[in-house]
């Protein structure tokens, strides 16, 4: 399986976040309080932010490295995230945000819709839009969307912070089966022990935009 | 009532000139909005200090520029008169250039108002799942702005349909060629008896602006469903 090599600094506002790790197979999940660096590290890698001085590679692929200028733009690196808000397109039923991505890869590149539909659990909503949804089911949408746009890594930013504990546990059983059935590593950031507890096959600790320490399961 | 010809003339030149400078400036104007709305850089202050200048300015100072730039030795019409042999001052073609200059502004505010809404954190999601910042544009920005749109639209016509003081220093009363209604009433009261006439133009220019407004709401209902899903 690819492996996600992160290695950036950036001075942000007084802040200096200082980081290197890899990420692969399975689950890793970022874990530190907010304010850590956690998210400057996923908009990085998403290439939705850019660091002072980095080096990011996916398996071969290099997406960013500022030594050589080089930094491949967000629709181009593969890589799929889902945020702490579902951020919808509110214009497009929830079938058209599921086929957003997928929609825009080649033919044989196209993953079974079908499959990641029930997989979530998706199937008797299609025909609604994102306002008729519930918190949870937004979430689970989400995570089909950026499945669905076959990335060979996924990221989790805070995916459940947003949500009261009912809904958390209607999801976290979806992400465990994910976890299992998913072809590409998870980058899960969260604060929240129980969901690194459940999910990770390797935690990164993460505190004042350094990594405490880095341990596998 | 029935129309008199000189009514239906300027009735349909002044839908002519209106609906040519709202269509030729709408793309203009989401254009300037959107780089107003989403980018940061030099002279921004200068450029929206342009854009804004004809919502600021007397029509006729405005009529007056276009007139110096357009006109037979101006830059630009002297330009068009070299290398095209024609002259647009005074023609339907002017009216249509200061009646959407004029209206240009309040496409623009309306338009930028409505990208600035638009959470650009839908915008990075959609970048995430393969699209281009042009494919963004078209298929998340743009839908998701489109009442801004429509309401920038229908503003820019009002004034391009009201437009009067630019259009008289630039495009001249010329009947059947530049006396749009608004010049048309102004003409009206400048005769002995044109009081009755001028009160049928002005119907007729009420009427029409009803139209347009009536609709843009009817389209901003329609996106608004769309947006929501609901039914009413």
């Amino acid at each position: 399986m690819t492996a996600l090599d992160v290695s950036l600094q950036k001075q942000w506002r007084g802040f200096a976040l200082d980081v290197a790790f890899r990420a692969e197979g399975g689950a890793t999940v970022l874990f530190g309080p907010s304010g850590s660096g956690k998210t400057l590290i996923v908009k990085a890698v998403a290439g939705l932010g850019r660091p002072d001085r980095g080096k990011i590679a996916l398996g071969e692929r290099i997406l960013l490295d500022t030594a050589n200028g080089i930094t491949v733009p967000p629709e181009a690196r593969r890589i799929g995230v889902v945020f702490q808000e579902p951020r919808l397109f509110p214009h497009m039923s929830v079938e058209r945000n599921l086929l957003y991505g997928w929609r825009l890869l080649e033919k044989s590149k196209r993953p079974a819709v079908d499959e990641i539909i029930s997989l979530l659990g998706l199937e008797h909503l299609l025909k609604r839009k994102p306002s008729r949804l519930s918190g949870g089911e937004k979430q689970r949408v989400a995570i089909g969307r950026a499945l669905l746009a076959s990335p060979e890594l996924l990221i989790m930013d805070e995916p459940l912070a947003n949500l009261d504990e009912a809904r958390k546990n209607e999801i976290l059983p979806y992400l465990s089966r994910l976890k299992s059935d998913a072809r590409m590593p998870i980058l899960y950031v969260t604060h929240s022990q129980a969901e690194a507890d459940i999910l990770a096959d390797r935690i990164v600790r993460i505190a004042n935009g350094t990594i405490e320490h880095i341990e596998g399961r | 009532m029935t129309l008199t010809d000189p009514e239906i003339t300027a009735l349909w030149l002044s839908l002519k000139v209106a609906i040519v400078a709202v269509v030729v400036a709408l793309p203009l104007a989401v254009w300037v909005a959107w780089i107003l709305s989403r980018k940061t850089f030099f002279g921004k202050w200068l450029v929206e200090g342009i854009v804004h200048l004809p919502l600021v300015l007397p029509p006729i100072v405005v009529g007056y520029v276009l007139l110096i730039a357009f006109g037979r030795n101006g830059w630009i019409g002297g330009f068009m008169r070299e290398v095209f042999g024609i002259s647009i001052a005074f023609t339907w073609i002017a009216a249509a250039i200061a009646a959407g200059v004029m209206g240009f502004p309040l496409m623009v505010r309306a338009i930028r108002l409505a990208f600035d809404a638009v959470d650009s954190g839908i915008e990075n999601a959609a970048r995430t799942l393969g699209a281009t910042r042009r494919r963004v544009f078209f298929t998340i920005a743009l839908p998701l702005a489109a009442p801004g749109v429509v309401a920038g639209t229908v503003l820019g016509f009002a004034r391009a349909l009201g437009e009067f003081g630019a259009t008289i220093a630039f495009a001249a009363n010329i009947p059947g060629e530049t006396r749009t209604l608004p010049l048309a009433i102004y003409t009206a009261l400048q005769a002995p008896d044109g009081e009755s006439i001028a009160f049928r133009l002005a119907v007729i220019s009420t009427i029409v602006a009803l139209i347009a407004v009536a609709l843009s709401e009817w389209l901003n209902t329609r996106s608004r469903r769309q947006m929501t899903g609901r039914d009413s």
